[in-house]
């Protein structure tokens, strides 16, 4: 029983940020129609991004991954309105060629960042000279039936929980959040109106890169490192949730990113176990979206930005 | 003018064949002379790439399919036949006739299944399965795939004709060999009716079902070919450079992308140049990262410019901006700007 509590409670951390990264792509997909390679580079450029940040002060863990995040989340909004504006706005109307624009500048920007700070994985926040970086209360434990649960766990499901409610709120509540809602049913509707949707699409940019990059941010505090790699992997599983979970839908992208985190979690323990194979729990994900497209190939909700 | 489309291929064919024959040395392009090993190996290396890369183009550029998982296909001719040698002690011909049979198998199954989607779904599914071979080659199940060592290949299966550095010139032949024949196929297939049912697909898929044509079999029979194709690159691969788990990765089927929108997408001869020249560049940027002028550069030029697929990134980014039909489009746009400035000078000589 404790070990399942643990799984489940791990698959939920690792579900946050799964759906941090699949938001941001299903909304660009949904409002936009691009499907934004680049994304798995802009989460390893905010992470490191974060962790320069933190290797320019010296002050608490805590305040350093405060700083990070805030450092993170402004370097992603900036770097995607500038990506939105330069290379995705002047090919609006070539749909194919701005996805190989972003593919582009995935292996240019990813190659920048192995280029800049290496391959090797580094310690996050950096704090030159201590073994583990972290708090030292995110590292502690909180025992739940049983189960040692690291805390780092409850802060990446309590700031997917916070953005999952505040993303829903905007898009329910704001006029920009209308204009993205009805921008993701019908485009050339919102347009023929008089509304100029531009505006909304560097908007809506900006914020997925921003939810990227603080994913980086979180997967640094997840995993205690950051990674050159690490963006390319979450972005994998991020696609799998955008897929099962529909494109444009927010809450569907929730439902689905926690239904991946937990069978990779599950699987990764009880398959494993069983098949003495490490890799049970990836390809039980990839196993879980043939499924769903065999059974539902529109994913599990219409497209509607809810 | 009707023989000009047979000329261009046999004249290039018949030239690259006595290539190894010659020892002609072109200085800051090529390692050594033309029939060093160390050239010939690149140039076969070139040659594989330009033949995976048109079976990519026959999904992408011809069929209008944007798969993420070429790369899938390509290492299962790396692995398996690899596996079937040196783990199972194979013969070289059974590995072959069971690569064959997998390489219908394996794309049958996952693109029956893929293909349940369409467009940008379908990208991500492809990956997706593609990033599973990936885990399984990675994870090593039951010691089979070597991780991330690979496998050393038990060469005594191979026959000598293919081993060593002396036999490099029929590596090379079996390289050009293998491009000649992808692109041969890859004519005949897109002539072909179900050729022009994939230009259709491409153009317009709902009007082919309005004309009474289920597209689902046509894409199909597209993906199952073009992985059949790509897989035998792999094998041809194995027997160049050997086992590497870099070759399952989804960045080696974005270079596949690369190459062939670099190239021109959808033309008779995008796809071949791209992957040639993707290659050679490739080579020649990784060999300028590690020049003494690049080193002692200030930081920030010297990153930038030893990272070489920073800078194909980057000239992937700009081709896509400034020159959407690939280097295939050259000649016309020359031809096109020259006729242009010759309207103008006779404008104004008038």
């Amino acid at each position: 029983m404790s070990t399942f509590v643990l799984l489940t409670i791990t698959g939920l951390g690792l579900g946050a940020l799964y759906f941090l990264i699949a938001s941001g792509l299903s909304l660009i997909y949904g409002l936009m129609g691009v499907l934004n390679f680049a994304h798995g580079a802009f989460i390893t450029f905010g992470a490191y991004a974060a962790w320069w940040i933190t290797s320019q002060v010296e002050t608490s863990s805590e305040l350093e991954l405060l700083v990070a995040t805030a450092f993170g989340l402004a370097v992603g909004a900036a770097l995607g309105m500038l990506v939105e504006l330069v290379f995705i706005r002047p090919l609006y109307r070539r749909p194919v060629e701005q996805v190989l624009v972003t593919v582009g500048l995935a292996l240019a920007l990813g190659a920048l960042v192995y280029g800049i700070w290496g391959p090797d994985p580094k310690l996050f926040p950096d704090r030159p000279g201590e073994v583990v970086a972290l708090p030292s209360w995110m590292i502690d434990t909180t025992t739940i039936a049983g189960a040692n649960i690291p805390n780092d766990r409850f802060v990446e499901i309590a700031v997917a929980a916070v953005v999952l409610v505040g993303l829903t709120a905007f898009l329910r509540f704001t006029r920009i959040g209308l204009i993205i809602r009805a921008g993701v049913e019908n485009r050339a509707m919102v347009t023929a109106l008089g509304i100029d949707v531009r505006k909304a699409f560097t908007f809506v940019f900006a914020v997925g890169v921003a939810l990227a990059a603080l994913a980086g941010v979180l997967s640094g505090v997840y995993f205690g490192t950051v990674d050159p790699a690490r963006g390319t992997s979450l972005l994998i599983f991020a696609f799998i949730v955008v897929v099962i979970g529909g494109f444009g839908s927010i809450g569907g992208s929730a439902v689905a990113a926690v239904a991946v985190g937990l069978v990779q979690q599950y699987a990764n323990y009880y398959a494993a176990d069983w098949l003495d194979w490490s890799g049970a729990g990836d390809v039980a994900v990839m196993l879980l979206l043939a499924s769903v497209l065999l059974l539902r190939p529109e994913g599990l909700s219409p497209k509607v930005a809810h | 003018m009707r023989v000009k489309p047979l000329v261009i291929p046999v004249v290039l064919l018949a030239i690259l064949a006595v290539v190894p024959l010659l020892s002609l040395d072109i200085p800051r392009v090529l390692p050594g002379a033309l029939d060093s090993p160390g050239t010939l190996q690149l140039l076969a290396l070139c040659l594989v790439f330009a033949g995976v890369a048109l079976s990519y183009d026959l999904l992408f550029g011809f069929t209008g399919l944007l798969s993420f998982g070429h790369a899938l296909y390509f290492a299962l001719g790396v692995y398996l036949p690899a596996i079937a040698l040196t783990e199972w002690g194979w013969s070289l011909p059974a590995a072959l006739a069971l690569l064959a049979v997998s390489a219908i198998a394996v794309p049958l199954v996952l693109g029956a299944v893929s293909l349940r989607v369409t467009g940008i779904a379908f990208a991500m599914v492809t990956l997706a399965f593609a990033q599973a071979g990936n885990v399984i080659v990675q994870t090593n199940p039951g010691g089979l795939t070597g991780g991330d060592e690979g496998i050393i290949l038990d060469y005594d299966r191979i026959p000598d004709a293919l081993v060593g550095i002396v036999n490099t010139k029929n590596l090379y032949w079996l390289a050009l060999a293998y491009a000649a024949l992808v692109f041969v196929i890859a004519r005949a297939a897109i002539g072909s009716s179900a050729g022009h049912v994939w230009s259709a697909i491409r153009e317009n898929e709902r009007r082919v079902e309005v004309l009474g044509l289920r597209p689902y079999p046509y894409k199909l029979l597209s993906f199952v070919l073009a992985s059949f194709l790509a897989a035998w690159g792999g094998f041809i691969w194995l027997l160049l450079i050997g086992v590497t788990p870099e070759v399952t990765t989804a960045t080696f089927t974005l270079t596949l992308l690369v190459m062939v929108v670099l190239g021109g997408a959808g033309t008779r001869f995008g796809a071949l140049v791209g992957g040639f020249f993707y290659t050679l560049l490739d080579y020649r940027l990784r060999n300028l990262a590690g020049e003494e002028r690049i080193q002692e550069l200030p930081d920030v030029l010297r990153i930038p410019l030893s990272e070489p697929l920073f800078l194909l990134g980057a000239l992937f980014v700009a081709v896509v901006f400034f020159v959407p039909g690939g280097l295939a489009s050259l000649p016309r746009r020359i031809r096109s700007l020259g006729a242009r400035r010759r309207a103008r000078a006779e404008e104004s000589a008038a």
